[in-house]
C-alpha cells in the first residue's frame, strides 16, 4: 500500500479511544532516574508539595525514606496512607493499602519504587499492578522509577553493569505514562553523594552495588535513561503531528516476526526485536512452530516456550503457536500472508556436521523468504539450558536399544534357517523388516542402531568369508549401502510418521474436548443444565474441581460446585476480584496467585457475565500452557452458553406473562359482558315504564316478567363468581351430615319454581336409599347447575331423568337430558372454568356452574363426569363417597 | 287485604334497602318506622312500639343475632331477618335466638308479604286452632288424627309429634335444633340423622310426590316448613 500523508484512520481511532480512556483512568507521572541515588524520591515530592499548595488532594501511598533526613523532611504536612502489615512465614512485613487509598479517593497518591516486588500474600504480585488499580479507578499517581527496570533494556542493562536485575517491569505501562520527569545527576556528582553516605545501601549488596557503581556504569545508564526519555518525547511529538496531519517521515508499514524456540536465545531475540520494532514503528509477532519433533519434548522446554510467549505479549507482540512440518515454510508462509517486511531469527550454535545432517532452521529460511529480509541475532553467552526430564527417558533408552539388538539377533537367526536355499542378498530382505519394525515400535534412534547393527550382522554372519568383517566381493559392498541408506531413511520416515501421529492426536484430543463440551453445550436447555454440563467437562478433561459464579442483584455468589468443593470467602473474594476487573486472578495467574483457585471471568459482548472457577485437587498439579489455552476456550465457550441460558429464560418469562395477561384480558372481558347484560334488560324495562306511566297492560307485564327474570339471573351469576372465588381460595367450607337424597332432589327442584312448569322431569330413586353424608347446600348447588344445563341444552318437550342409586362405595347421582349433547373432546373440558360449547343459537350461562360443582365434588372426595347418552343426549353423572354412611 | 295501623320496624344499614321496603309496605298500608344500626333499633323497639320488625343481619354495630337475642329478652315482638345467601349458620343463630323467620337476599315483594302476615299472624293469635287444614292435608290436633283427601293416614308418634310441631308453626321455618328439642327433647339437639329419617317418612306417608314435596319444605342448610 502506497504511505501518503493521511494519518492512518485505524491509528487515529486508537489513539482517540486511549485519549478518553486516559481521561477516565488516573494520570501516570514516572520520575526516571539512572541509578539508585539520584534523589528521585526527593523530586517527587518536591513536586507533589508543588501540587499541594495548588490546593490538590495529595496523599502519600507508599514512599521509601531509607532514613534519609532530607526525605524525611519533606514528607511533613503530606497526609500519609498507613501501610498493612502482611505476615509472611513470621516475618512482617509492609506494603501499600491499596483499599484504604481506594476508599480515600484522592485526587493524587505518591507510591515510591514502581518496580517493587509485593510481599507474598498481597494482593499483586507486582507493586506496578497496584498502580494500574489506582489508576483505573480514576486517582492520579506520581511514582519513582530506575531505568534498569524496564523490561526492554534488562539484558542491555546486564551487559553494562554486569548484573541482571529481577524486578522488572513491562514496557507498556511506560508508554502508557502521561508524563515522565528524568532526574538527573553528574555521575560525579553521584559518586560524591555515594562517598557520603548519602545513597541507599542495603548491607547485603554492597559488594554488588560497589561494582555498579563505577563511571563507567553510570555514565552509560545516564545515556540509557535520557535516550529512553528522548523516544518518549519523539512517540508524543509524532503523535501530535499525526493528529494534526502534519506531513512527516511516516514510516512505512513495517511489520517484524521472531521466531521462538526452546533455546535460551529466544529471550535476547525477543527483547531485541522490541527495539527494532520500537525503533520502526512497527509491529511485531513472535512465532513458535510445533514440529512433530518438538511434539515431544519435555515440560520443562515447553513451559518455557509458554513463558517465552507470554513476554513477547508483555512486550507488545501478538503471539502465535502454529503446527507446522517444517520451522521455515510454516513461517515464511505466516509472514507472507501477514505481510511482514523483517523475519528475526536465531544464529544457531551447533557444528557443521550437525547442521549438514539435521539441516539448519535460518538456511532454510534464507532461502524461503523471497523479498523479506532476515536479521540472524548472534549469541555470545548462552547458559546450558540442562534439558529436565532427560534422565527418565535415559532408562527407556536403554531398554530399547535392548530391543534393537534382540531384533537383529531374531533377524540373523531366521536367516540362518533360510541361508542355504536363497543368495544371501536376498537375507537383506530380513535385515529390513527389522529395521522397520523398530522404526515402527522402538523410535529413530534404535531404528538407526538397528540399520547399522544389521550391515554389520549380515557381514559377519552371511557374506562370504562367513564370521569375519572382511569383504571380497564389491557388490556386496553395494548391498551394505544400499541396507545402510534405505534402513536409515525407514527409520527417520518411520519415526517421525510416528512423531507427527502423537502431536496430531493431542491436538485432535483438545478439539474433541472442545468440541464435545460446544456440542453438549448446544443440546442443554436452562441454566442449571449447562452449569451441570460444565463441571462435568472440567471434571472430566482437565481431573479439576470447577465453580461457577454467577452474579445475583450486583453481588457475586456460587451458583454450581463440583460434588464435595467448598466454596470459602477466599474463593469467593477471588472469584470476585475475577469478576470485577474481567482478568485472571487466582493460582497461575499474576493477581492473588496464592489462591487454591484459578478464577476465570467469563466474557460476552455484554461484559462480564460470571466467573468460572477451577481448583486441582493437590496444589503441586499445575496446567500445562496447551490446558490453560484449552481453559480460555472452555471458559468462552461456558460464557456464550449461560448469556443463551439466561436469554432463554427470559424470553420464556416474557411468553408467560404475555400469555397470562392476554388470558386475563379475555377472562375480564368474558365476565364484564355476561354481568352487564343482564342488567340490559332490567335498565331498560325499568327506564321504558318510567318513561310511559301509561302503557298496554300486556306490554307491562312482559318487561316487568323480563326484568325479573334477567335480575334472577343476574343473580345466579353473582352466586356463581362468588363461589369460584371461595373455591380458588380455598375458603370453601363443606360440612357433610347425613342427608336424605330425595329431600336433597326435591328442594333443589323446588328452586327451579316456575322454570319446570312445561318440564317433564323423572325421579328414579330406590325406596331404601340409606342417608349419605354430604354438604346438603353445596351438593344442592351441584344439582342445581346440572339440571340448570339440562335444562338449557335440551328442547322443551323433552325429558329430563334424575336418578340416584348406590354403586359400590359410592353414591351415584345422575341426571341425563336428550339436549344437543356435548361433542366427545369436550366431554372433559366442560368441566373448565368458563367453558361453553360453542353453538351460537345457545344462550349460555357463564360457564362456571360445571367447574363449582367439580370443585364441590373434590371438596367432598368425590367425582363428577359427562358422557353422550345413545339416542342423543348427555348424561352427567355425580359420585359421592359412601364413608360415614347412615342406615335407616 | 290491607293492614291498617300495622307498624313495622325495618333495619339496615342500606339506605336503597330502606327505602325500598318503606315503599313497598306503605303501599300495602303499613306503617314504617326506619333504623341504620342496633342500637337505634332497640332504642325505636320501645319508642315506637312496633308490630313487626325486619331486621338485617349486617348491622355495623352491633350484630343481628345479638339484637335478636337482646329484644327476646323482653318482647314477643315477630322477627323477620333478611341475611345473605349461604350465611346459613348466621340464619340458624338468628333463628335459634329467637326470629321468627328469614328472607334472603334479593327476595321478592310477594315472598316478604306472606313471610309477614304468617309472622304477625301467629303473634295475634291468641289460642290455637285445633284443627288445621290446607290442600288436602288435615291436621286435627285435638283429636290427633291425620287426614289426606279425607283418607286417614296412620303416623307413628313420633311422625305425629313432628308435623305436629311443624302445624303449630305453620308458616313459619324451623331450624333443625327446634325440630329436634321439640320432637326428642333438648338432649337428641344433635341427632340430625334422626330428624331426617322421620321426615322422609312422615312426606312419604303425606305427600303426594316425595320427591316433590308439596306440603313440608325443605329449607336448604336451615330446617323445614309447613307450607302455611
Amino acid at each position: 500500500m502506497p504511505s501518503d500523508t493521511r494519518p492512518d484512520p485505524d491509528d487515529l481511532l486508537a489513539r482517540i479511544q486511549a485519549e478518553e480512556l486516559q481521561q477516565k483512568r488516573g494520570r501516570l507521572k514516572i520520575f526516571l532516574g539512572y541509578a539508585a541515588g539520584v534523589g528521585k524520591t526527593f523530586a517527587m515530592l518536591e513536586a507533589a508539595h508543588q501540587r499541594s499548595t495548588e490546593g490538590v488532594d495529595v496523599v502519600v501511598g507508599i514512599v521509601e525514606t531509607h532514613g534519609r533526613v532530607e526525605t524525611e523532611y519533606l514528607l511533613q504536612g503530606l497526609e500519609i496512607i498507613p501501610r498493612q502489615t502482611i505476615n509472611y512465614r513470621g516475618v512482617q512485613l509492609f506494603e501499600m493499602d491499596i483499599d484504604a487509598v481506594l476508599s480515600r479517593k484522592p485526587h493524587l497518591v505518591l507510591v515510591d519504587e514502581l518496580a517493587h516486588t509485593n510481599a507474598p500474600g498481597s494482593r499483586h504480585i507486582k507493586r506496578y499492578q497496584d498502580v494500574e488499580e489506582l489508576l483505573e479507578a480514576g486517582i492520579d499517581i506520581y511514582t519513582t522509577l530506575n531505568i534498569q527496570h524496564l523490561e526492554s533494556l534488562n539484558d542491555v542493562v546486564a551487559q553494562i553493569t554486569g548484573t541482571k536485575v529481577r524486578e522488572t517491569i513491562p514496557d507498556r505501562v511506560i508508554d502508557e505514562v502521561t508524563d515522565i520527569e528524568l532526574v538527573d545527576l553528574p555521575p560525579e556528582e553521584l559518586l560524591n553523594r555515594l562517598k557520603d553516605g548519602k545513597v541507599y545501601i542495603p548491607e547485603q549488596a554492597e559488594r554488588a552495588i560497589q561494582k555498579f557503581f563505577r563511571q563507567g556504569n553510570l555514565t552509560a545508564l545516564r545515556e540509557l535513561s535520557m535516550r529512553r526519555a528522548a523516544e518518549r518525547v519523539d512517540d508524543q511529538m509524532r503523535a501530535y503531528m499525526e493528529t494534526q496531519a502534519i506531513p512527516g517521515p511516516w514510516p512505512a508499514g513495517e511489520r517484524l516476526i521472531v521466531c521462538i524456540s526452546p533455546g535460551a536465545l529466544s529471550e535476547r531475540l525477543i527483547r531485541t526485536t522490541r527495539r527494532l520494532a520500537d525503533e520502526l514503528n512497527a509491529d511485531w509477532f513472535a512465532i513458535y512452530v510445533e514440529t512433530p519433533q518438538q511434539a515431544t519434548i519435555a515440560q520443562g522446554q515447553r513451559d518455557r516456550v509458554a513463558q517465552m510467549l507470554q513476554l513477547a505479549e508483555e512486550l507488545g507482540a501478538k503471539s502465535v503457536s502454529l503446527p507446522g512440518q517444517s520451522v521455515a515454510e510454516t513461517v515464511t508462509d505466516y509472514a507472507r500472508r501477514h505481510n511482514v517486511t523483517k523475519i528475526i531469527i536465531g544464529k544457531p550454535r551447533r557444528s557443521r556436521w550437525v547442521e549438514l545432517v539435521r539441516g539448519s532452521v535460518a538456511n532454510e529460511l534464507i532461502e524461503l523468504s523471497g523479498p523479506i529480509d532476515v536479521y540472524l541475532v548472534n549469541s555470545e553467552v548462552e547458559p546450558q539450558v540442562k534439558p529436565i526430564g532427560g534422565a527418565r527417558q535415559q532408562r527407556s533408552n536403554w531398554s530399547r536399544l535392548l530391543g534393537g539388538v534382540a531384533l537383529v539377533a531374531a533377524a540373523t537367526g531366521l536367516g540362518a534357517l533360510i541361508a542355504p536355499t536363497i543368495t544371501p542378498t536376498n537375507l537383506v530382505v530380513i535385515y529390513l523388516l527389522s529395521v522397520v519394525i523398530a522404526a515402527i515400535f522402538l523410535g529413530r534412534g534404535p531404528a538407526i542402531m538397528v540399520s547399522i547393527l544389521s550391515v554389520a550382522a549380515f557381514d559377519f554372519f552371511f557374506v562370504p568369508p562367513r564370521f569375519q568383517f572382511a569383504v571380497t566381493d564389491t557388490e556386496y559392498l553395494l548391498t551394505f549401502l544400499g541396507l545402510l541408506v534405505v534402513g536409515l531413511v525407514i527409520s527417520y520416515l518411520t519415526a517421525q510418521v510416528r512423531e507427527q501421529a502423537v502431536a496430531a492426536q493431542r491436538r485432535e484430543a483438545q478439539t474433541a474436548a472442545l468440541y464435545e463440551l460446544g456440542r453438549d453445550l448446544t443440546v442443554t436447555a436452562g441454566l442449571d443444565g449447562v452449569a451441570e454440563t460444565v463441571i462435568a467437562h472440567i471434571s472430566q478433561t482437565f481431573s479439576r474441581d470447577a465453580a461457577i459464579f454467577l452474579p445475583e442483584a450486583g453481588v457475586l455468589n456460587v451458583y454450581a460446585t463440583s460434588h464435595g468443593l467448598d466454596i470459602g470467602d477466599n474463593e469467593l473474594a477471588v472469584a470476585t476480584w475475577a469478576f470485577e476487573h474481567g482478568q485472571l486472578a487466582g493460582r497461575g495467574s499474576d493477581t492473588l496467585p496464592d489462591a487454591p483457585m484459578r478464577c476465570q471471568p467469563l466474557k460476552t459482548t455484554r461484559g462480564v457475565i460470571g466467573v468460572l472457577g477451577v481448583k486441582p485437587s493437590s496444589s503441586n498439579n499445575y496446567l500445562t500452557p496447551d490446558q490453560r489455552r484449552t481453559l480460555d476456550a472452555f471458559a468462552n465457550q461456558v460464557a456464550l452458553a449461560i448469556e443463551r441460558a439466561r436469554l432463554v429464560e427470559q424470553a420464556q418469562q416474557a411468553e408467560l406473562l404475555e400469555a397470562t395477561e392476554k388470558l386475563q384480558t379475555a377472562l375480564l372481558n368474558s365476565i364484564s359482558h355476561d354481568l352487564r347484560t343482564p342488567l340490559v334488560s332490567i335498565t331498560g324495562a325499568l327506564s321504558s315504564l318510567e318513561e310511559s306511566p301509561i302503557m298496554d297492560e300486556e306490554i307491562r307485564h312482559s318487561l316487568i316478567a323480563t326484568a325479573r327474570e334477567e335480575a334472577d339471573r343476574l343473580n345466579r351469576l353473582v352466586g356463581n363468581l362468588l363461589n369460584m372465588t371461595r373455591l380458588e381460595a380455598g375458603a370453601m367450607r363443606i360440612h357433610p351430615e347425613p342427608c336424605d337424597v330425595q329431600d336433597l332432589i326435591g328442594s333443589t327442584l323446588e328452586q327451579f319454581g316456575s322454570r319446570l312448569e312445561d318440564r317433564q322431569v323423572m325421579i328414579d330413586l330406590p325406596p331404601d336409599l340409606p342417608l349419605v353424608p354430604l354438604d346438603f347446600v353445596w351438593i344442592g348447588l351441584v344439582l342445581v347447575n346440572v339440571i340448570d344445563n339440562a335444562l338449557k341444552y335440551s328442547p322443551q318437550e323433552s325429558p329430563i331423568e334424575i336418578r340416584a342409586r348406590l354403586a359400590g362405595e359410592s353414591l351415584e347421582i345422575s341426571v341425563a337430558d336428550r339436549g344437543i349433547g356435548i361433542p366427545p373432546e369436550d366431554l372433559g373440558r366442560v368441566f373448565n372454568k368458563f367453558y361453553r360449547v360453542q353453538r351460537p343459537d345457545i344462550v349460555a350461562g357463564t360457564g362456571l356452574g360445571l367447574s363449582i360443582s367439580k370443585g364441590i365434588l373434590e371438596a367432598h372426595g368425590g367425582k363428577i363426569w359427562a358422557e353422550n347418552r345413545s339416542g342423543g343426549g348427555t348424561i352427567i353423572k355425580v359420585h359421592l363417597p359412601l364413608e360415614g354412611m347412615v342406615d335407616r | 287485604m290491607t293492614e291498617n295501623g300495622v307498624r313495622v320496624l325495618v333495619v339496615d344499614d342500606e339506605r336503597a334497602i330502606r327505602r325500598y321496603l318503606h315503599a313497598a309496605l306503605n303501599a300495602q298500608g303499613y306503617t314504617v318506622y326506619e333504623a341504620a344500626q342496633g342500637q337505634e333499633a332497640l332504642n325505636a323497639v320501645v319508642t315506637d312500639r312496633p308490630d313487626l320488625i325486619i331486621l338485617d343481619l349486617g348491622l355495623p354495630d352491633i350484630d343481628g343475632v345479638e339484637v335478636t337475642r337482646r329484644l327476646r329478652e323482653w318482647t314477643h315482638i315477630p322477627i323477620l331477618i333478611l341475611s345473605v345467601r349461604e350465611q346459613e349458620s348466621d340464619k340458624i343463630a338468628a333463628l335459634d335466638a329467637g326470629a321468627d323467620d328469614y328472607l334472603t337476599k334479593p327476595f321478592s315483594s310477594g315472598e316478604l308479604m306472606a313471610r309477614m302476615r304468617v309472622a304477625l299472624r301467629r303473634s295475634m293469635q291468641t289460642s290455637s286452632e285445633p284443627v288445621f287444614e290446607t290442600g288436602d292435608l288435615k291436621v286435627d290436633l285435638a283429636h290427633r288424627k291425620v287426614l289426606i283427601a279425607e283418607q286417614e293416614i296412620l303416623l307413628t308418634p313420633t311422625e305425629y309429634d313432628l308435623l305436629r310441631v311443624l302445624v303449630q308453626n305453620a308458616g313459619k321455618v324451623l331450624t333443625h335444633r327446634q325440630l329436634l328439642r321439640q320432637v326428642w327433647g333438648s338432649a337428641y339437639e344433635a341427632e340430625a340423622h334422626l330428624l331426617r329419617v322421620n321426615m322422609s317418612n312422615l312426606r312419604r306417608k303425606i305427600e303426594p310426590d316425595p320427591s316433590r314435596p308439596h306440603y313440608i319444605l325443605t329449607e336448604p342448610g336451615v330446617g323445614y316448613r309447613l307450607r302455611g
